[in-house]
């Protein structure tokens, strides 16, 4: 479950949004850097031309050697052929498969050849892995919300994928499943040691999954930096907001004994 | 105080009995036709028209002309439509405008249409006989007027339904790595499935009910173009109750589907919750 360190996740590109010009550089390395933003900023948009469901005007996206994007050349990858992983806010699972069908959907469309019954147990050892294996046959409208985030990122995973891309992980969850959730990703993204891009309108996610953060103001990159320094020292209004939790910057005072504290990588 | 509360319920009254009598009133007109159907004439003279000569061979025909039609519609509507809904091109808007057309105009419009686009001396029909082809009154003119009036309601279904597909479910499953066939056979078509059914329900039951462009383009031919709708015109000529028969046989089809539609969706509701907390 470990992925290539060397590979670095480097983006540069403009896309006309209608409101704004998205423009943003940035680079990941194996690590996990938080997008916020105000609400129509282009956080998501960003995500989407990593992905390759937006084409940007100009540009470049490319993880290591692997060119995604590129305007001068003429490159353009289908999102297919990208192998990122991508969870989306309400988690993507196919409504009509069951969990373990879910999974030995990113199997079959990896590049190995498998029977499939090959693929059902490879998917098995998926969910057995993040304690899944009893649910293996219910529908995701049968599981809960925590359940069904860990079974995308089982399937994520699966389809064995060179970085992640998590939009809002937590926002459609109740506050218990949150926490849970929270505490789950932040382990997996650390032991997976991929580039991670979350974007998230919650400074819980931030803090307890990521080690940089990157304000998007109006399609521009209004402050990028650690996590903590930008926690400090809020670069602009909305990161000062973003950050203004009940506890003042630098004190970390934790009111729940099973919140993501533990789990807070600075 | 008493003659308001009085005028008060007088008017409740009045408003109960105007609404009661107004519904009631298209209720019973609706009704009536069918009730008159099933009952004059009594059963006997219901299975006497049954026997009819014209009725077997116009079942029969309108039976297979109806399937086919069916089939060639979701065939080329299938995939017509999962481009329509995704098609961010502006002119597959007004493509699904004029696809919708042949519902709203005339059938007898649609039989002229096609007998100027595919007739002996059509458009192209020149070019087909040249081909050693003419499909203007025969079997094939037939489903060919089915398919014109009734594609529409498949079509208007099955875009409905691709584009009612939650959009990041589709953006998941190419990020996991799916082909472009491996998304539409394994995620959009049985998510839309239950929609393409009842597309495709209504689809037959119109191209089953079709007669001004079949009559326009195919003529009345018995055992040749004559379907059950062109028939029941044809025994009308001869004897009502014939023609009866003939109708409650379109009838109880009509009403069968309706109850499989209905029930199809009563499960689809039960086993389809939205999967979102």
């Amino acid at each position: 479950m470990s992925g290539d360190s060397s590979s670095r996740l480097s983006i540069a590109v403009e896309a006309e949004l209608g409101p704004f010009l998205l423009q943003a550089s940035l680079e990941v390395g194996a690590e996990s850097l938080a997008l916020v933003g105000p609400n129509g900023s282009g956080k998501t948009s960003l995500l989407l031309a990593v992905l390759g469901l937006l084409k940007p005007d100009r540009g470049r996206v490319a993880l290591g050697d692997d060119v995604f994007f590129d305007s001068e050349l003429e490159i353009e990858l289908p999102t297919e052929e990208r192998h990122l992983a991508y969870l989306p806010q309400d988690f993507g699972l196919f409504p009509h498969l069951t969990a373990v069908q879910n999974v030995a959907f990113a199997l079959a469309c990896g590049p190995e050849r498998m029977s499939k019954k090959q693929r059902r147990n490879q998917a098995m050892g998926w969910l057995d892995r993040f304690g899944l294996g009893a649910l293996a046959n219910r529908n995701p409208a049968q599981l809960s919300g925590g359940e069904r985030q860990r079974i995308a990122l089982a399937r994520a995973l699966a389809s064995s994928p060179k970085a992640l891309l998590l939009d809002e992980p937590t926002a459609s969850l109740d506050v218990e499943a949150r926490t849970e959730v929270r505490a789950f990703l932040a382990e997996s993204i650390r032991s997976l040691g991929l580039p991670t891009i979350l974007v998230t309108h919650d400074a819980k996610d931030a803090e307890a999954l990521a080690s940089r953060v990157m304000v998007l103001e109006k399609g521009r990159v209004a402050a990028c930096g650690l996590l903590a320094d930008i926690r400090k020292v809020p670069p602009t209004t909305f990161a000062s907001k973003f950050f203004s939790s009940p506890a003042p910057a630098g004190v970390v005072v934790v009111p729940d004994p099973v919140n993501d504290g533990e789990f807070r990588h600075d | 105080m008493i003659g308001r509360f009085l005028s008060r319920t007088t008017s409740r009254n009045l408003y109960g009995f105007v609404m009661v009598g107004l519904g009631g009133i298209l209720l019973l007109f609706l009704v009536l036709p069918f009730v008159a159907l099933l009952l004059d004439g009594g059963p006997d003279s219901i299975l006497r028209g049954l026997g009819c000569a014209l009725t077997w061979p116009a079942m029969r025909l309108s039976l297979g002309t109806s399937l086919i039609s069916v089939g060639l519609v979701v065939l080329g509507g299938t995939p017509l439509a999962w481009w329509l809904a995704r098609s961010r091109w502006r002119s597959a808007r007004w493509l699904e405008i004029l696809l919708q057309l042949p519902v709203v105009i005339p059938p007898a419009v649609g039989g002229i249409a096609l007998l100027l686009a595919f007739g002996r001396r059509g458009l192209f029909g020149g070019v087909l006989e040249r081909l050693g082809w003419s499909p203007a009154f025969s079997s094939v003119a037939v489903v060919m007027a089915q398919v014109f009036v009734s594609a529409p309601f498949y079509m208007q279904a099955a875009v409905q339904a691709f584009g009612r597909l939650d959009r990041n479910l589709l953006a998941v499953g190419r990020s996991l790595g799916a082909s472009p066939p491996r998304l539409f056979f394994q995620v959009a078509l049985p998510l839309a499935r239950p929609w393409l059914i009842g597309g495709a329900a209504m689809t037959w039951a119109r191209a089953l009910g079709e007669f001004g462009a079949t009559l326009m383009f195919a003529g009345n031919m018995t055992g040749k173009t004559q379907t059950l709708p062109l028939a029941i015109y044809t025994a009308l000529e001869l004897d009502i109750h014939t023609a009866q028969a003939l109708s409650l046989l379109l009838v109880a089809f009509a009403f069968a589907l309706l109850l499989f539609l209905r029930r199809f969706n009563r499960n689809l509701e039960l086993t389809r919750r939205p999967a979102s907390s």
